[in-house]
């Protein structure tokens, strides 16, 4: 199987008022094609940063400092600025966390749609026709009158449907969601994720699924791949990943996942600790601080540890962990 | 004692646009008060000899149809245009202060009475107004005071009444409250120093605005008395002779532009310097 | 949308009537008899007290403010005594200058103004953007009517570009908007600055916007996403000013008007206000502040047509 999307030691810089900042490192993932594939860690792990750079839209500070992004094989990394732009929108599309803010409010759904599809050639009524039809298969009612809805007119789990129509639409290779359901409330929750499973089965793209809920990542997702810091340190299939994990800190999430809570805890775990600076990140393991089973071995920044084929993690007592 | 560099005045001084204009400021500060030294010739002497008079080294800046020295009625301007500034924008902005933070801090009919008398006193185009009320009142700068006044008080009534009424509710304010804070403590120990900072900046940016006023309403007749120096009258006369003493006319405008862009600049920077929040924009 | 037009209408009418009555009842209660102009000082008391009693100038206050406003909605705006004519004849008449004037300083400072504010944002922080801020602020800085005697010195007395007087010749476009390029000129610089200023921020904060980032994810042309995704969006708060800006335009439209000896409600009511024509500085402020007011009003009803949010939230 071909993988539509490798990531290979990834990193990223942002230059800020107190120096250099390293807000991505080594990252390093497989998506196979058509998949779902879940990225999963704490606000402040990356993941952000890690679609800007995968869009090439990092801000004016950051740049990619190291390694390479591998869409169907070919590095993109510092491709001209030409073929970046058609890379967006139809080799890759996103759908954003926060469907009130991210369609434009003065502009109406139809006309947002229509725009997008500015490099198919076609007329107006064709181009209107198409989005109509995508509407109508994310499940939206009365999907020609929707189009000259303007997005405040519509209820939030609507306006993520209309973006996920608009990211399905141009039948990207890849489709990025980004925390598309955080915004939302659980039912919705619901509808959105079993929205992306039946297009990824009819449409046959490859998602990789960013969020920080395990709950949603086990019940979606094929493969995960956990962050922390601006590090990938685990990556396998997920039930494998998730029944067994091999880094200490996935253990550490999973434990601390109010999901799986069974009895009432007088206070929600944590882990203890807190994120490392990432302006001068310590030289050894990232996690080394936090961890229960650090040794003077893990002055030594652990590489990839594969436990199998399929399943990997950055430290060096995987075994231990696995115990 | 903080180091110069880090008090207000210090760190005004670092940004070059405000040192520009604090100079600017400055020079106009210096003419006003001894425009009577520096002053070549009597702003109001007639010299009919020379009338019409070039720039030259006698006359800077030309004479007039009466032979009067341009360059000394300009000082004798610049004391007229910070007199009527400094006037009408401390009265105009005492009463929009009190108005503001009644409007504010009172009830809330009071606030709609006064919400809608701020929007119809904006309803008043300045200088059409000027125009009406100087076939009412005597001609003089009494009269300019009161027409600056009447157009810009509810400007700082509405700054002040936003500012008062985000503060209103704010929780060091309920929690005085709760401790039992009389009316006035509330108001001149955390209202009132709360509010300054918009409320020095507007100042500060109005006082071009109302020299323009001063300017203009003396340019058209209804402001400073006949004979009086002030920039606009000193346009005026350069309008009426336009073609035989064009730079009256060049000489007049400029010290406007330049106090102008001064308060501009400074008014900029403090509202930089003061009210960070506002820098992202710029 | 329509209970939100109704509402800021409403609002609107109140604010002019409230304004003119205002103005109304200073004029009559201030000492300054009209008579003694109007009659001239050897009128006999007899003559005066006639004259007085025909124009309703001894009844109560209320009771003349009450017939102003009779008349005024029966379009009656009173009698120009000077010249016998109708005053809302002599004001119907200079009206549509002064509309000129101000329409088309708001049309070329308004276009020029978007553009170098967008362009600003564009290329912000570099050399271009420093360039346009400081011209944004030195046209601000330069007063109207000093920009008008500067223009009118330049280049309708020295190089002789432009006509120095008038208005045109009626019927005559081309004539008209020769007339009129100088004087708009002059009315518009600043507002360049204004709406440029204001543009750069609202367009810096736009491109900020999560939907902008969505467009560009989208692989929009820069352009686009630029000048019409963002700028759509940037443009709202300039209108709003503009429509609050066209007081300080009526008012540099009398010096505009004086300046360039053009017919208009400015040069109206500096003429009248010298021979202390008081029917006529009434009937030229009524309408001046009714223009004024609805051209604020159209801009805050444009502003929530164009955006969609605005009209939910009324």
């Amino acid at each position: 199987m071909t993988d539509t999307l490798t990531i290979e030691r990834l990193s990223v810089r942002y230059d800020t008022d107190k120096g250099p900042l390293e807000a991505l490192r080594d990252v390093s993932m497989n998506v196979p094609a058509g998949q779902i594939v879940g990225v999963v860690g704490e606000s402040g792990c990356g993941k952000s940063t890690l679609i800007s750079a995968l869009l090439h839209l990092l801000p004016e500070n950051g740049r990619v400092s190291h390694g390479a992004i591998r869409l169907e094989g070919d590095n993109i990394v510092g491709a001209p600025p030409r073929r970046l732009r058609d890379l967006r929108g139809r080799d890759m599309s996103v759908v954003f966390q926060d469907p009130m803010t991210s369609l434009n409010p003065v502009l109406s759904i139809g006309r947002q749609m229509r725009d997008i599809q500015y490099r198919d050639g076609g007329s107006r009524t064709e181009k209107d026709r198409r989005s109509a039809e995508m509407l109508g298969r994310v499940g939206l009612p009365d999907p020609d009158g929707k189009l000259s809805f303007y997005p405040h007119e519509l209820s939030g789990g609507m306006r993520q449907r209309v973006a996920i129509a608009m990211a399905a639409m141009m039948q990207p290779k890849l489709l990025i969601a980004d925390e598309p359901t955080t915004a939302l409330d659980a039912t919705l929750e619901v509808q959105i994720i079993e929205l992306l499973q039946e297009l990824q089965r009819e449409l046959g793209c490859t998602i990789l699924f960013i969020s920080h809920h395990l709950g949603v990542i086990a019940e979606l997702c094929e493969r995960v791949v956990v962050m922390y810091a601006g590090e990938t340190v685990e990556e396998g299939p997920v039930a494998d990943v998730f029944l067994n994990p091999a880094h200490p800190y996935t253990r550490k999430l999973i434990e601390c996942d109010p999901g799986r809570l069974k009895q009432r805890a007088e206070t929600l775990p944590a882990i203890a600790g807190s994120l490392p600076d990432l302006t001068d990140r310590p030289k050894g393991c990232i996690f080394r601080d936090r961890c229960d089973f650090a040794t003077d071995a893990c002055a030594d920044r652990p590489d990839r540890y594969f436990v199998d084929d399929t399943h990997w993690a950055a430290c060096h007592h995987t075994d231990e962990v696995r115990k | 004692m903080k180091p110069f560099r880090r008090t207000l005045a210090g760190r005004l001084l670092a940004d070059p646009q405000a040192a520009i204009a604090m100079l600017i400021i400055a020079a106009l500060v210096l003419a006003a008060v001894f425009a009577d030294l520096v002053a070549p010739y009597d702003y109001s002497a007639m010299n009919l000899a020379d009338r019409f008079a070039r720039p030259s080294a006698d006359y800077w800046l030309g004479t007039d149809n009466l032979g009067r020295d341009t360059f000394s009625r300009l000082l004798q301007g610049g004391r007229i245009a910070l007199y009527v500034a400094l006037t009408a924008v401390s009265v105009s902005a005492l009463i929009g202060l009190a108005l503001g933070m009644i409007a504010g801090y009172g009830p809330r009919w009071l606030d709609n009475v006064l919400l809608f008398s701020f929007d119809t006193l904006r309803a008043y185009p300045t200088i059409i107004l000027a125009l009406a009320l100087a076939a009412l009142l005597p001609r003089g700068l009494s009269t300019v005071i009161i027409v600056v006044v009447i157009t810009s008080f509810s400007e700082y009534g509405r700054v002040v009444r936003t500012q008062t009424l985000s503060l209103k509710h704010a929780e060091f304010i309920l929690a005085e409250r709760a401790m039992g804070a009389g009316f006035g403590r509330i108001v001149f120990h955390h209202l009132l120093p709360n509010v300054l900072g918009p409320f020095f900046i507007l100042a500060a940016m109005n006082l071009p605005v109302v020299i323009t006023i001063e300017a203009g309403m003396s340019f058209l007749g209804i402001g400073v008395p006949p004979g009086t120096p002030s920039w606009g009258a000193t346009l005026k006369d350069g309008f009426d002779h336009i073609r035989t003493t064009p730079w009256i006319i060049i000489a007049g405008g400029l010290p406007l532009i330049l106090v102008t862009l001064g308060f501009t600049f400074l008014g900029e920077a403090l509202r930089d310097q003061l009210d960070p929040k506002l820098r992202r924009g710029r | 949308m329509l209970h939100y037009t109704l509402q800021r209408a409403a609002l609107a009418v109140a604010i002019v009537f409230v304004a003119i009555s205002a103005l109304y009842m200073v004029m009559i209660t201030l000492p300054g008899d009209p008579t003694s102009v109007l009659l001239g000082p050897r009128a006999t008391p007899e003559i005066r007290a006639e004259f007085r009693a025909q124009m309703g100038l001894d009844d109560p206050v209320l009771m003349q403010l009450a017939q102003f406003w009779g008349r005024v909605l029966s379009g009656d705006l009173g009698t120009d005594y000077y010249r016998d004519r109708p005053v809302a004849d002599a004001v119907m008449g200079a009206l549509p200058h002064t509309v000129a004037l101000v329409v088309g300083a708001i049309v070329w400072s308004a276009t020029l103004g978007i553009l170098l504010g967008a362009f600003s944002a564009d290329n912000r922080n570099t050399w271009l953007d420093r360039v346009s801020g400081v011209l944004s602020v030195g046209f601000i800085a330069a007063p109207s009517f000093v920009v008008a005697l500067y223009a009118l010195l330049f280049f309708a007395v020295t190089l002789g570009w432009f006509p120095t007087i008038g208005a045109g010749e009626p019927g005559d476009l081309g004539s008209r908007l020769y007339h009129l390029a100088l004087p708009s000129f002059a009315i518009g610089l600043a507002w360049v600055g204004y709406v440029a200023r204001i543009v750069r921020a609202s367009m810096l904060e736009a491109l900020g916007e999560n939907y902008i980032r969505t467009a560009r994810a989208f692989g929009l042309p820069r352009r686009k996403v630029i000048y019409s995704y963002a700028l759509r969006v940037a443009i709202l708060p300039a209108v709003q000013v503009l429509g609050v800006g066209i007081g300080g335009m009526l008012s540099s439209a009398v010096f505009a008007e004086i300046v360039f000896s053009r017919p208009g409600i400015g040069s109206l009511i500096y003429d009248s206000v010298s021979g202390r024509n008081y029917p006529l500085v009434m009937g030229a402020m009524l309408v001046a502040i009714g223009f004024f007011v609805t051209c604020a009003l159209v801009a805050d009803l444009i502003n929530a047509a164009l955006d969609p949010r605005h009209r939910k939230l009324s």
